[in-house]
């Protein structure tokens, strides 16, 4: 067993862990953390691909900045334990059930092609090294992502921009006008 | 092989211990000064009684903590109420891994110098912007799991906080990474930056620099920065609850955050483990340029550890809108300022330094000039649309 598939065991387990328990926790700050143990785990499978500018960025957005506002406004709110019955009734159940079926055969269907093709923990490797041997040092560098974004991706990149100044300007808008008819 | 275990094992295995224990001692050092020199700012003796100088009473209050009854409210959330301190000392901790404290060694028969630092990752300061952004959740967690509203207060004060001021922690440094062209911390502090005063990034960054030591101060809950355990309004924050040995960690926690803060800021700002006069002595790459360059950075660090203490003495506590007021409008245009004013010049003087030292400066005085006479407009336009007889509240209204 090389080092590389027990951590990548290990990382991979957690974040299914912490996946299951997001859902199964009747507290949302017991699902927020929970959410926190995944992302962190997720940022550990990037670093052992070699993307740590990924990892790095994974950590600093959602562990550290948008889970941040997921307990400040459950704290705020203070929000209790929920109910078993919960908020799935109804109509919401069977699509509920029907999405989750599907997201099951897809899953299973991805794990048995890539066992099929080559045994698991190679894949890990195999693509790591592969991209080693392309570019040595500079494939994840963050100087290469920087010239990427700014010539193959350069419409993304603005569009992207574009969609996040709108947002910046629609809740300034938004939170001015509560304060106009408050006033 | 034996000396590639000695590389791969040994060596990380006495650097790990060595900064860890460091570190640790380094919170002792840091209660006991803090205390005496609050004494000495304040006039007054301080701690002096136990061993000389009273250079003993962090032991004795350490002591004083392992044998005070470890109380568990029950009230509270038990599984998260005692694993909050770990997750705000775990995260102190981690960050000193990336920091350079030293230069490097070369000793015989070893094929690679050893680094003076445990992790050189190339990433370094990301690194570094992630973990302390982890360091929130031990006060959020710990502030809700006590079930007290002044806890839940001091974690909600905190989590806003942290969140405003991130936002310049990350901003602050962009100029120095764009000067520097890398993010590892060994490269900003070691050919980023030379050995003389005048050739640290906190010059030709001078903006940003206190922006970014400015946020640190946020980031730590100091004074003035430290609403989320305002003793005059919320009893003691969100430890209320806490006692003995976990309220012993949350204290530590808060001064190993000072000093991985300080080491930080020394590295990107202020030179690292460089100085003039004393780089080569004993021959580049000796032991004894290394130990001389530890020490640079250790005195460095104390230096503006100190720093630290004397702002907790000097300047009162933010009022909350203050607070979010001054990192909004002030600090975030500041650091923003000084991504575009350094890129420009940078293009524009062929990378001249001086000139983008003097560029960033003038534009930050310009922005902050702009911002103040905004808001002081808005004020007044404020004022005047209040009825007269508000007369006595409109003076307050101006000190704001």
């Amino acid at each position: 067993m090389n080092p590389e598939l027990i951590v990548f065991i290990i990382f991979g387990t957690v974040s299914i862990i912490g996946a299951i328990a997001v859902i199964s926790f009747r507290h949302p700050i017991y699902s927020a953390l929970s959410l926190i143990v995944t992302f962190f785990s997720q940022a550990g499978l990037f670093v052992l691909l070699g993307a740590h500018f990924v990892a790095a960025v994974q950590v600093i957005v959602y562990a550290g900045a948008i889970m941040v506002l997921f307990l400040f406004v459950i704290m705020l709110l203070n929000l209790g334990t929920l109910s078993a019955k919960g908020a799935l009734t109804g109509k919401l159940k069977g699509v509920a059930v029907i999405l989750g079926i599907l997201l099951a055969v897809e899953g299973v269907y991805i794990a048995v092609r890539a066992l099929n093709q080559t045994k698991v923990g190679s894949v890990v490797a195999e693509n790591a090294e592969a991209a080693l041997q392309d570019n040595p040092i500079e494939t994840y560098d963050i100087g290469h992502i920087g010239d990427l974004l700014f010539s193959k991706y350069l419409l993304p990149f603005e569009v992207t921009s574009l969609i996040l100044l709108a947002a910046l300007i629609g809740v300034i808008v938004l939170v001015k006008r509560d304060k106009q008819t408050e006033n | 092989m034996d000396i590639n275990i000695l590389e791969v094992i040994v060596i990380p295995i006495i650097k790990v211990l060595f900064i860890a224990h460091l570190l640790v001692i380094g919170v002792m050092v840091m209660i006991w000064s803090e205390r005496r020199v609050s004494g000495w700012i304040q006039d007054r003796l301080g701690p002096n009684r136990v061993g000389p100088q009273g250079l003993l009473q962090p032991i004795a209050d350490g002591i004083k903590f392992l044998f005070k009854e470890d109380l568990i409210p029950n009230h509270v959330d038990k599984p998260l109420y005692v694993l909050a301190p770990a997750m705000l000392l775990i995260p102190a901790m981690l960050t000193i891994a990336v920091v350079p404290f030293g230069d490097s060694i070369t000793i015989e028969g070893l094929e690679n110098p050893i680094h003076l630092q445990i992790a050189d990752i190339n990433i370094g300061i990301l690194y570094i912007l992630a973990i302390t952004s982890l360091g929130v959740y031990g006060v959020v967690i710990g502030a809700w799991a006590s079930n007290n509203k002044y806890s839940l207060l001091g974690g909600l004060r905190s989590s806003a906080q942290m969140i405003s001021y991130e936002l310049t922690l990350g901003l602050g440094i962009i100029g120095v990474l764009m000067l520097s062209g890398s993010l590892s911390l060994r490269t900003i502090a070691g050919e980023g930056q030379g050995s003389y005063p005048w050739e640290w990034n906190f010059l030709i960054h001078f903006p940003a620099f206190l922006a970014f030591t400015t946020a640190m101060f946020a980031e730590t809950n100091r004074l003035p920065f430290d609403l989320a355990e305002a003793e005059q309004e919320l009893v003691a924050g969100y430890h209320t609850e806490y006692s003995s040995m976990k309220f012993a960690i949350f204290f530590m926690a808060e001064y190993m955050n000072m000093i991985v803060g300080s080491a930080v800021v020394v590295t990107l700002f202020l030179g690292g483990w460089q100085f003039f006069g004393l780089e080569n002595i004993g021959g580049e790459g000796s032991v004894t340029a290394g130990l001389i360059s530890f020490a640079i950075f250790f005195i460095k660090t104390g230096v503006f550890l100190f720093v630290f203490i004397w702002v907790r003495w000097t300047l009162p506590r933010f009022r909350y809108d203050q607070l979010m007021n001054f990192g909004w409008k002030f600090l975030l245009p500041v650091a923003l300022t000084s991504i575009v004013v350094t890129g420009t010049l940078y293009i524009a003087t062929k990378g001249n330094l001086v000139w983008i030292g003097i560029g960033n400066t003038v534009a930050a005085f310009i922005v902050v000039s702009i911002v103040a006479g905004m808001l002081a407009l808005d004020n007044n336009s404020k004022a005047a649309a209040q009825d007269t007889s508000a007369a006595p509240l409109r003076g307050l209204e101006a000190i704001e």
